[in-house]
């Protein structure tokens, strides 16, 4: 008898201790959220997003170009990854178990998990080693590529969870394959598919490494593809690292809008998906 | 002049439809297969591409690139072992902290968590995910490393006394070994947790029941009927978090110290590999430098591949398993 009770105090204790991993594990993204808004709400302004910085030493001055930047890089690289992501998507969904969808889904699954800064340099070296300069263009090119095998593999999951009885009576009634799968089946799917969309989106909104070396960060208003770009992340980056305490408080503050960005963003797909399935619930 | 019979030309209408369709039918699935296509040659363009711009490197310099450490840019000498090993000691720092978390609070989710607390619970934990690598260096920066400095190294290394082992000796300087393996502990957490949680959630109830029937505590249920059934899983699942924090740069770059050293105490400051390329590349001053780089970031880019797929294989097991 005693044994048993000292097996309950131990599967007592080891439950606690997992109550105490949830507890520890929720400890940093709060710390975070907190000190975010405590040491970056201060610097907000209206100015934060209007202006430009101003130079090193000069107080006041905003993010105007690396918010505009950010948001050129976010299209360039939507414009990219989406509509492969899809395609691919959709191309693994209905040839589920062919060679290429077989081989396709297994690299999508590697290559999310390759190191940003290694599609850095890959899109380095393809877009600004032979053009000879840096470019918006190759930061898009980056993050789009780092877009398509998430976007492809979300895209995925959603259509499959579309009934094949929906497909079959699309067949049924004479609709070619491919208005089927346009109209009835990525119909249906289409929630996921933004969310999964705007998961991409919020993943590479906020990704630095790969544009290090392609849209390198510029201190001037520039909204050409084919010159440097200003970025938040690289911007927020450049500051946090150098010596002047007010660039640290800007750096904050670009942090705190950065993370609002990606938030909401992870919110609304949240969302989205919900206000879908529970449609479909009830 | 003859008239065409009617029946003749409907008929003929239907075959230019069903030509037609098939047609476009073939033309949407060589559109969608073009898209799917795009990721295999992604993956061989990213692989050509710096393999071959490291080519020079690992021809001139050979396996000298991760045996020596000695980082001479002037000198010609390009030996990248502190990154190498500054890359896996950071991430296995990352790793003892975060896999106990991670799985503590995947068996907290699956098993004991009221309903209510479930969902909350899981979405603060994946959120760690969504916050920008950027703004965990900020974060550590600024708030981590002046709390190790000032509080957890001395009590580490005065306090508990640790300072006479190897791994917690030296001035506490604040960027460190210890404070990047901190930050990618929080950056592996939710891949770990997330991956655990489901395979967790993949055990059957019989598995469960049966234990519980048997006269099993709770926890004897889940350490011998639920956790043998995951594991693999949730190896998958540390595995995944391992291949984040190999290649994890700017949070390593801000917090680390960025010095090529091999020290064995983890207050010292170090380098990675991904933190190197991101220093040195867009200043690399010659070809052999740049190259150099490459070969680092080709190293970086088998040693993630490598991980990944093992990792992606044992998930693939276990939900195929749960399948049949």
């Amino acid at each position: 008898m005693k044994n048993a009770r000292r097996r309950h105090l131990v599967s007592g204790a080891m439950i606690g201790l997992t109550y105490i991993c949830a507890v520890l594990a929720t400890l940093p993204l709060l710390l975070i959220l907190w000190h975010l808004i405590v040491k970056g709400a201060s610097s907000i302004s209206l100015a934060f997003f209007t202006h430009m910085p101003r130079p090193i030493g000069e107080p006041g001055g905003g993010m105007a170009n690396a918010i505009v930047g950010t948001l050129i890089l976010i299209g360039i690289a939507s414009a990219i990854g989406l509509p492969i992501g899809i395609g691919a998507g959709l191309h693994l969904a209905e040839k589920k178990t062919t060679p290429l969808a077989q081989t396709t889904r297994f690299l999508a699954d590697v290559l999310n998990g390759l190191p940003s800064i290694v599609m850095g340099i890959f899109a380095w070296e393809i877009l600004v080693r032979p053009i000879g300069h840096f470019s918006a263009l190759a930061g898009g090119v980056a993050l789009g590529a780092m877009m398509i095998p998430l976007v492809t593999r979300t895209t995925e999951e959603m259509l499959l969870v579309v009934p094949t009885s929906l497909r079959e009576a699309a067949l049924a009634l004479g609709y070619p394959k491919w208005r089927t799968s346009i109209s009835v089946v990525l119909r249906t799917a289409l929630a996921g598919i933004v969310t999964g969309a705007l998961v991409a989106i919020a993943r590479i909104a906020g990704e630095t490494a790969p544009l290090l070396f392609t849209a390198l960060g510029n201190q001037f208003w520039s909204t050409s593809i084919g010159q440097p770009i200003a970025a938040l992340p690289l911007q927020i980056f450049a500051y946090a690292t150098n010596a002047y305490e007010e660039l640290h408080r800007l750096a904050w503050a670009g942090a705190l809008v950065l993370i609002s960005i990606v938030l909401v963003i992870s919110l609304a797909a949240r969302l989205v998906t919900r206000s879908r399935f529970g449609a479909a619930v009830d | 002049m003859t008239t065409l019979p009617v029946n003749w030309l409907e008929k003929d209408r239907r075959k230019l439809r069903v030509d037609a369709s098939a047609f476009s039918d073939k033309f949407y699935e060589g559109l969608t297969a073009a898209c799917a296509l795009v990721i295999p040659g992604l993956v061989i363009a990213i692989a050509l591409a710096i393999f071959v711009a490291a080519w020079p490197a690992f021809s001139k310099l050979g396996f000298s690139i991760i045996t020596t450490s000695d980082w001479d840019v002037a000198g010609g000498h390009f030996g990248a072992a502190p990154a190498l090993f500054g890359t896996l000691v950071s991430s296995a720092v990352a790793l003892i902290i975060a896999t106990p978390l991670a799985i503590g609070i995947a068996i907290f989710l699956s098993e004991f968590s009221p309903l209510w607390l479930r969902q909350p619970i899981g979405f603060l934990v994946d959120l760690l995910a969504a916050i920008p690598s950027v703004v965990y260096g900020l974060w550590g920066i600024f708030v981590l490393i002046p709390l190790l400095r000032t509080s957890v190294m001395p009590f580490l290394r005065d306090t508990l006394h640790l300072g006479s082992t190897p791994f917690f000796t030296g001035p506490a300087y604040g960027p460190s070994m210890l404070a990047a393996g901190i930050i990618l502990a929080i950056m592996a957490l939710p891949y770990i947790s997330s991956v655990s949680r489901e395979v967790l959630m993949a055990v059957p109830r019989s598995q469960r029941e049966a234990a519980l029937a048997l006269g099993a505590t709770r926890w004897e249920m889940i350490r011998d009927a639920v956790i043998p059934y995951a594991k693999s899983g949730i190896i998958g699942g540390i595995m995944l978090g391992l291949g984040r924090a190999l290649g994890e740069t700017m949070a390593v770059t801000m917090v680390i110290g960025n010095r090529a050293e091999i020290s064995a105490s983890l207050f010292a400051p170090g380098y990675t590999m991904a933190s190197l390329i991101a220093n040195e590349f867009s200043e690399a001053t010659n070809d052999l430098h740049l190259s150099a780089l490459m070969a680092v970031g080709a190293i970086l880019f088998v040693i993630t591949l490598i991980i990944n797929a093992i990792a992606r294989w044992l998930v693939w097991r276990v939900s195929k398993g749960q399948a049949v």
